[in-house]
């Protein structure tokens, strides 16, 4: 079934959205969040379990203290008061990948709360924006194990046999940030979703709680939207559309359901309280489950742990802590580095600044650095479909190849070779020049040979160069590196011919 | 039949440390005696003769090599069916875990294991530990040894059952409401909860968290004081454990055992006394108090007037949280699974349904269905909240009463075992047999019960409740084994001497 | 719905347990409605009175000992088995606990 959609334009004429956004990141810890078992993804299916995660009878939790202080420091950067005592509460209901049939998080005690952050945006009209967006709350809480589902025809929860669950997952920390309702951003909404999440996932870098990766769910956006007739001041029904997962999607999820409530709405219909699922590949949310009174989750404190009351001097200590805030990071090295704002834009959406800064302090000028990041290891990381930093190359790996260049040992062709061997993991690029036999020749006697052939093969470009035109030279020069494979001293070159040639 | 079954704990690591006899001799001695009356008694669910033996013999090797674990080194134990046993199955009395074999043992089991006792086997027990009579096992009732055809309380009737027919010197319990003390008080045996957070919790399977806790079952108090300090301290994978060495709680007993109470104030709580109080059990109540005069105490009358809400507290947390805990009984990890009748192709939710209303008893369900009504939106505030306010108005009258008495005294339950059958279906009158104990679970605080004699009417055992302040374990060490002393010198024997003989063989 | 206001007597219907059984996924048959709704209504009659008992500006208690801050440092500690984990499970597949169809969605 498709649904009814009205113009987004036309939608936002009559409408006012409201939206909450609810993020859950994975934190980066060692150990899961109530007990010592490993986090690490990928590991064999229920080979990271222990009487506690797998909830088994008798087990019991303890607080694993770097998930309070990452809770802590993602609270900070995200200007909340950090509560002086609070405490975990389960959340009670079924579900076959909870092991205890009740998650233990938060409930009117979170760890954060009253925060607020100011992202920044381009608007349609390409204009820089900037809009606050308020933080309820961010609390900590534990992940659920995984599902996969056979039969069937599509994998898919819906019409599978039955289902197998690995609960390596299940007990990860868990940090979810929720927004107050984001009100007054009209056709913006979108656009703020978008740049809240991605500012989201900037700090969180920053701060390096987790690696905060939309596609592989270590950081999950759920998108609640409502519609308000325009001017009202009320609040319409809300849908929650859940997991939505890259930056594309959480802006899009939204437009989409601007459209598809409008649609709603103005055919006289109502939006109904439920879930929606956000897919991808076509663009479109579909219905999930309704809400429903029958959402209680008889919320209690967890009696096997006692509460956390943060002292105010471990508070500031973690205050202390705090990575400069991503976006004055970006416009003092932006202007550090002398990048245009196209060129900086690049840096950023590649995911680059950490390395190219890194490779700048190993002794690279900033362009050579942007260079090298951008045009090449950009596209090879783009080619094999991984991040940039997950490149077998370090920063001072680039910057020696550059070194190597800035000494006229090799040129930017045999430093793209250099790149090739580095990444096949022959060694250091001294080893790759050493061993690949990539030094530039500028021994005169092997140049002169080359450019004697070359000048007896042009002899017309030789004329024209006689004649003073020495524009002319580059096509020999051509001809000579032609000759050696690459592997001359192109300025070398340039000097012998015009000698021979004079 | 040996005599090794009639000593002490105590006495048995005498025996054992100056090589009169053998841990396997009285490991094996305990299970010919339970192969030999638990027919009739049926304390056990689960007897690991083959693994208590080699623990024995483990142990005589240990202690001839002159390096026993622990004081109690090579004395058998039983454990009750409620904590998380490595290898041994594990059912809490339970359909839903029938064949459950935890792949981990409880921290309370892994001391016992360094410690060097071989465990004989699980006890009986209500199921999930809801109940006060062991009626509510789904592998059948225990009886009372000093009449097969009476409840020996709950919910540890099978470890109070084992101790007080010879099957076992040493058990387990847990006591959320009174199960170690109630029990302990109906079969003439000594019955202790500790301080909340004194035990290891981790591997109790939780009925309620916020009350649980782990204690010893004996026929001495010196016996349940070495035991104590062998389960007790500090546990870093119970959250709410007490990071603080347990007080010397041998040490207490041996002083108590002198008899002198000179300067104890003990206080006679005003409230658990009276109605619904049998006459027999408040009459030795009352002489057992007179011998702590005689001994030197100070006693005197203290109020606590909250406690007349203590049951209504209790019968609301307690099944808030044992609501949720037993969500996890869902037939998808481990458990009975059972296909809902009729259904092609269930779907995991209904096969949930079908497995939890088959594999819970009863009283599991009505305290489940309670808790989930407590907890639901709209109610929370009414009953979960306001009970856990209730809790705090006793421990303040506890912390009142405390500042003027060392410990407080009362009946430990207020009749004597009723027969088998009696309440089965009356919650409430069943609920009635856990107000005195209830309090100390609420307040956190330790207590003990000790026998006080028989009841004139029904010739059945009366327990004597002492109750200190938290962390004030040695309190009841002391003044239970002084109350013990003298009343042992007036029966002129333990009060086990009087229970009659079980005939050896038969089947109740 | 029953009054939990402590005056009142505090009743709960058939169709409120049936609904509270739901919420705790347990299948009742009506022999069992008829058995334990009239208990259900006497045990929670019996502790009703709870709602009137103490004043506002008490404090809750929920840990009957004040601990705070109990906290473990982020340190790997040895997971079971993979075959010690899916030792319980009713049945298993490829190394995972095999469970029936999972109706509607995920939370």
């Amino acid at each position: 079934m498709t649904d009814a959609l009205i113009p987004f334009d036309e939608a936002l004429e009559r409408f006012d959205p409201a939206m909450g956004l609810e993020v859950h990141v994975e934190l980066n810890t060692a150990t899961k969040m109530f007990c010592g078992c490993p986090t690490e993804f990928g590991a064999e299916p229920n080979t990271q379990t222990c009487p506690t995660c797998l909830g088994l009878p008798g087990s019991m939790p303890v607080v694993n203290g770097k998930a309070v202080e990452s809770a802590i420091r993602i609270g900070l950067a995200l200007n909340c008061d950090i509560a002086e005592w609070c405490r975990f509460a389960r959340k009670n209901y079924f579900y076959p990948d909870m092991p205890k049939n009740f998650q233990t998080s938060q409930y009117d005690e979170p760890i954060c709360f009253d925060g607020w952050t100011d992202v920044q945006f381009e608007d349609a009209a390409g204009e820089t924006q900037t809009f606050r967006v308020e933080i309820e709350r961010a609390h900590m809480e534990e992940d659920t194990g995984k599902s996969l589902h056979v039969g069937g025809s599509t994998g898919r929860i819906q019409g599978a046999d039955y289902s197998l669950v690995d609960y390596n997952r299940a007990g990860i920390p868990l940090i979810e940030i929720v927004t107050r309702p984001i009100i007054g951003a009209g056709q913006n909404a979108p656009l703020v979703a978008r740049a809240y999440v991605a500012y989201l996932r900037d700090i969180i870098l920053a701060l390096g709680v987790s690696d905060a990766r939309m596609e592989q769910g270590s950081m999950r956006c759920d998108v609640n939207l409502s519609l308000a007739e325009k001017g009202s001041g009320a609040l319409g029904t809300r849908t929650e559309t859940k997991n939505v997962n890259s930056l594309r999607s959480v802006e899009r999820a939204a437009r989409y359901e601007v459209t598809r409530q409008a649609a709603v709405l103005s055919s006289g219909g109502s939006v109904l309280q439920e879930t929606r699922h956000w897919h991808e590949d076509t663009g479109v949310t579909t219905s999930g489950r309704e809400k429903s009174d029958a959402d209680d989750y008889r919320y209690f404190p967890e009696p096997d742990l006692v509460p956390v009351a943060p002292a105010a001097a471990w508070v500031e200590e973690l205050r202390a802590t705090l990575p400069e805030d991503p976006r004055a990071k970006r416009d003092r090295l932006q202007a550090e580095w002398g990048f245009t704002d196209l060129e900086m834009r690049d840096v950023v959406a590649a995911g680059a600044v950490p390395h190219i800064e890194e490779t700048i302090a190993a002794g690279t000028t900033a362009q050579a650095a942007r260079k090298w990041w951008l045009s090449e290891l950009a596209r090879r990381a783009n080619e094999q479909g991984v991040e940039i930093g997950e490149l077998p190359i370090t920063p001072e790996q680039v910057a020696r190849i550059q070194a190597l260049v800035d000494e006229g040992a090799i040129n930017d062709k045999l430093a793209r070779q250099v790149f090739d061997g580095v990444l096949a993991g022959e060694g250091s690029p001294d080893e790759v020049v050493a061993a690949r036999g990539l030094a530039v020749v500028s021994d005169d006697g092997a140049l002169g040979e080359a450019v004697d052939r070359a000048i007896a093969a042009n002899p017309d470009v030789a004329d024209k160069i006689r004649d003073g035109k020495v524009a002319a030279a580059g096509a020999l020069i051509g001809a000579v590196m032609k000759d050696m494979r690459g592997q001359a001293d192109a300025g070398r070159v340039r000097e012998l011919i015009l000698e021979k040639l004079s | 039949m040996s005599d090794l079954i009639n000593r002490s704990a105590a006495e048995l690591a005498d025996a054992l440390g100056n090589g009169e006899t053998s841990s396997v001799e009285v490991t094996r001695a305990h299970l010919d005696r339970i192969a030999a009356v638990d027919g009739a008694v049926h304390a056990f669910l689960h007897v690991d003769a083959d693994g208590a033996l080699e623990q024995a013999a483990a142990s005589d090797a240990r202690r001839a090599s002159g390096s026993p674990a622990s004081p109690l080194d090579g004395v058998p134990i039983a454990v009750k069916d409620v904590l998380a046993t490595r290898g041994l199955p594990t059912t809490c009395g339970s359909k839903i875990l029938e064949g459950w074999i935890p792949p981990y043992d409880a921290t309370v089991v892994a001391r016992l294991k360094a410690a060097g006792l071989p465990i004989l086997g699980k006890t009986n027990m209500d199921e999930f530990a809801m109940g006060s009579s062991t009626e509510h096992s789904a592998y059948g009732p225990t009886h009372n040894p000093w009449d097969l055809e009476r409840i020996p309380g709950g919910s540890g009737g099978g470890s109070a059952a084992a101790v007080a027919a010879f099957e076992a010197p040493l058990a387990l319990g847990t006591d959320t409401g009174g199960s170690i003390r109630q029990p302990g008080a109906v079969t003439g045996t000594v019955g202790v909860k500790p301080t909340y957070g004194g035990i290891s919790r981790y591997g109790l399977v939780a009925m309620a968290n916020s009350l649980d806790q782990v204690g010893p079952v004996t026929r001495s108090v010196l016996d349940s004081a070495l035991l104590h300090e062998i389960i007790g301290g500090h546990d870093a994978r119970d959250s709410t454990s007490i990071d603080q060495p347990l007080p010397g709680l041998v040490e207490a007993a041996r002083q108590g055992a002198s008899g002198d109470l000179s300067g104890v104030r003990v206080g006679v709580i005003r409230e658990l006394a009276g109605e619904g109080y049998q006459a027999g059990v408040q009459q030795r109540f009352d002489e057992a108090v007179a011998l702590l005069v005689g001994a030197g105490a100070e006693v005197v009358e203290v109020s606590c007037p909250h406690f007349v809400h203590a049951l209504a507290a209790y019968y609301l947390i307690m099944p808030s949280e044992a609501s949720s805990n037993l969500a996890r009984f869902d037939a998808m990890r481990y458990g009975l699974r059972v296909a809902p009748a009729g259904v092609d192709d269930p779907s995991a939710e209904q096969v949930m349904r079908a497995s939890r209303e088959a594999g819970f008893g009863d009283e599991v369900k009505r305290r489940i269905i309670i808790g989930t009504y407590a907890l639901s939106s709209g109610y929370y505030d009414a009953y979960y909240g306001q009970a856990q306010k209730v809790r705090t108005l006793i421990s303040r009258d506890f912390e009142a009463a405390f500042s003027s008495v060392d410990v407080l005294a009362s009946p430990t339950a207020p009749t004597t075992a009723f027969t088998i059958g009696e309440k089965l279906d009356d919650p409430l009158a069943m609920y009635l047999n856990d107000v005195a104990t209830i309090p100390a679970n609420l307040a956190g605080v330790p207590g003990i019960s000790v026998p006080a004699g028989l009841a004139p009417e029904d010739g059945l055992p009366v327990g004597l409740q002492l109750l200190a302040p938290a962390l004030a374990d040695d309190r009841l060490y002391r003044v239970g084994a002084a109350a013990e002393a003298l009343l042992e010198q007036q029966w002129g024997a333990p009060l086990l001497t009087q229970a009659p003989a079980l005939s050896e063989g038969c089947v109740a | 719905m029953p009054s939990a206001t402590g005056s009142g007597r505090a009743e709960i219907t058939r169709d409120e347990v049936r609904h509270l059984a739901d919420l705790a996924r347990i299948d009742l048959d009506d022999a069992e409605l008829d058995h334990l709704a009239p208990q259900l209504s006497v045990i929670l009659d019996s502790v009703a009175s709870i709602s009137a008992v103490a004043a506002e500006d008490i404090p809750p208690t929920s840990h009957a000992i004040t601990l705070t801050n109990v906290f473990r440092t982020d340190v790997v500690e040895p997971s079971l088995s993979a075959e010690e984990a899916l030792s319980g499970a009713p049945a298993q597949e490829q190394q995972r606990f095999e469970v029936p169809r999972i109706l509607g969605d995920e939370q």
